[in-house]
């Protein structure tokens, strides 16, 4: 079954196009991402299939409806949390989710084993004004918000947004166990790691998708040999690299660099080698597996002074 | 010349009622350090943030910033600063000029000097063909440099960047953080949070905080070694999941 299926969809506003003519479509109970940074696109995605706004051309339908012709009862199919908190601050976090209900024609009692997992860890607060909730707990309030409907379909906009690496990983471990019972979820982020996460997903980039996969076959299609340069003077490395004939790209990775050979069949020994003779003796170079993040990079539009090497 | 640290912080401790947010942190930044400041949400960063760029009191403890003091000379400190985050940047409806010159203005520099400089900007930017368009109408990266650059025009010797690359795509990230390390090589003093785990691995050094206190403090090499661990996000989350306080 299709949950979201989405043909040449596009937005335009005037002479600038926010999003590209799209099409793809998230089968029912997929954990679908959309994976880009600020500016991409995917807040347009989200608030035409949030029926919010209308496309300026292609089709969409969610859970079977049309996002344009049947806007009123896809409404109560979806939930939809965008990317800025938009829960009331000066209403209690309980006032919240019940005025969230009521909208719906919905109770808490009704619905609560959809929202127990979460809510659970918000209760001990539920008289604290929203406004004075911070982010990782704002962001469990607005999904509960957005969950106490049981809607068909999750339309996620950027949840996890200048919330900590600990939030973020409880936040998608509530996403996979909601995926798990059933529910559609569109999500949306700019940390690449969070893709690894998702069933499929779309890179999207400037108004276009660059792919769309599975996390394993997006990294599968890393085209060029990918090694991890850790050495304790990553700056004269990077630098080394930079220069050395055969570079692709350098970038640095954490702790490591991670660079990409021009050539089918690099030799591992001959870079150590290189490193060595430009004063780096302590370089580890090994052979990698490429991730999200360096697909992304290498797919990304070559803008002016964004050469890898630059 | 002796090079006194940028920063002091001693037993900084700040209450709201009987809440304490930063309970007592003590540490030191060197002049043209490049500091990470992690921490969890609701961990206390930002309201040490407010007390070391002059707006909010403390409750407790001594601070210096630029060597001058928290308390007592408050508009000195903020003389000394620059401020630059993902969510409080450029406005998208003026130009690259007008941002300029709006920002500096702030900063206190005068008529002449503004002018001036923000040329001077432009040029070095390499802008000038875009120093009269919107900056709504600028690839982000632009933005970005810019936004950074006017964070630091008024030649602060100290700048604040608040999540500057939340949202920003994987190689504008980067090359941010070749804007960051040019100016510290310049002897400026990076103060810098971010919840992107590998940046706090380009940090010199960095600090976590749990429950308003500070629980890791070092280079990314000594804690990782102290801690057994194999990247400073592994470190964070250990840390953090012993918060007691969580996220509210």
């Amino acid at each position: 079954m299709t949950a979201v299926d989405i043909k040449a969809l596009e937005k335009r506003f005037g002479k600038t196009a926010a999003l590209e003519p799209v099409t793809f479509s998230v089968a029912e109970g997929e954990l679908f991402g959309l994976i880009g940074p600020d500016g991409a696109g995917k807040t347009t995605l989200f608030r035409m299939l949030a029926t919010l706004v209308l496309p300026t051309g292609g089709t969409a339908t969610v859970d079977g409806l049309d996002v344009v012709r049947d806007y009123r009862e896809l409404r109560n199919r979806l939930g939809y949390m965008p990317g800025r908190f938009a829960l009331y601050q000066d209403l209690t976090v309980a006032e919240n989710l019940k005025f969230f209900a009521s909208i719906f024609g919905a109770t808490i009692e009704s619905n609560y084993e959809m929202i127990r997992d979460i809510y659970g860890q918000l209760e001990p607060f539920r008289d604290r004004r929203a406004g004075a909730l911070s982010g990782g707990m704002k962001q469990k309030l607005a999904l509960s918000c957005a969950l106490i409907h049981r809607p068909r379909v999750l339309l996620l906009d950027e949840p996890t947004t200048g919330v900590d690496a600990v939030s973020r990983l409880e936040f998608w471990d509530v996403l996979t166990r909601l995926r798990d019972s059933g529910l559609t979820i569109l999500v949306s982020t700019p940390y690449m790691d969070e893709a690894a996460r998702c069933d499929r997903v779309a890179l999207i980039q400037d108004g276009h998708i660059l792919e769309i996969n599975t996390p394993t076959g997006i990294e599968d299609s890393y085209p060029l040999p990918l090694l991890s340069v850790k050495s304790s003077d990553r700056l004269t490395a990077k630098r080394a690299l930079e220069r050395f004939p055969f570079a692709y790209s350098v970038y640095p990775f954490g702790e490591e660099l991670h660079f990409t050979d021009s050539r089918a069949e690099p030799s591992v020994s001959e870079i150590k080698t290189w490193l060595h003779e430009a004063g780096v003796a302590d370089a580890e170079v090994t052979v990698i597996r490429a991730g999200i993040e360096d697909v992304f990079m290498h797919r990304m539009p070559t803008v002016e002074g964004q050469t890898g090497v630059a | 010349m002796t090079s006194a640290p940028a920063i002091i912080c001693q037993g900084l401790t700040r209450k709201f009622g009987s809440f304490t947010a930063v309970d007592s942190i003590s540490f030191e930044v060197a002049q043209g350090e490049v500091f990470g400041f992690l921490g969890a949400n609701g961990a206390g960063k930002t309201t040490a943030i407010r007390m070391l760029t002059g707006l909010l009191q403390p409750t407790g403890g001594q601070a210096w910033v630029a060597g001058h003091d928290v308390y007592s000379e408050v508009e000195a400190v903020k003389r000394s600063i620059g401020y630059m985050s993902q969510r409080f940047s450029l406005y998208d409806d003026l130009t690259v000029r007008e941002n300029i010159e709006f920002y500096g203005g702030i900063y206190g520099l005068r008529k002449t000097e503004l002018h001036q400089k923000s040329g001077d900007l432009i040029e070095r930017l390499d802008m000038e063909a875009e120093a009269n368009s919107m900056i709504r109408s600028l690839p982000l990266g632009w933005r970005q440099k810019i936004a950074f650059s006017v964070a630091v025009l008024h030649e602060p010797a100290i700048v604040f960047l608040d999540e500057p690359t939340g949202g920003v795509d994987p190689i504008t990230r980067r090359q941010f953080w070749d804007l960051i390390y040019e100016k510290a090589a310049q002897g400026v003093t990076v103060f810098v949070t971010t919840h992107y785990m590998d940046e706090a691995e380009y940090c010199d050094r960095v600090s976590i905080m749990v429950d308003g206190r500070i629980e890791a403090l070092g280079s990314p090499a000594e804690l990782k070694k102290g801690h057994g661990v194999d990247s400073i996000n592994d470190l964070f989350v250990l840390l953090a999941r012993g918060g007691k306080r969580g996220d509210a």
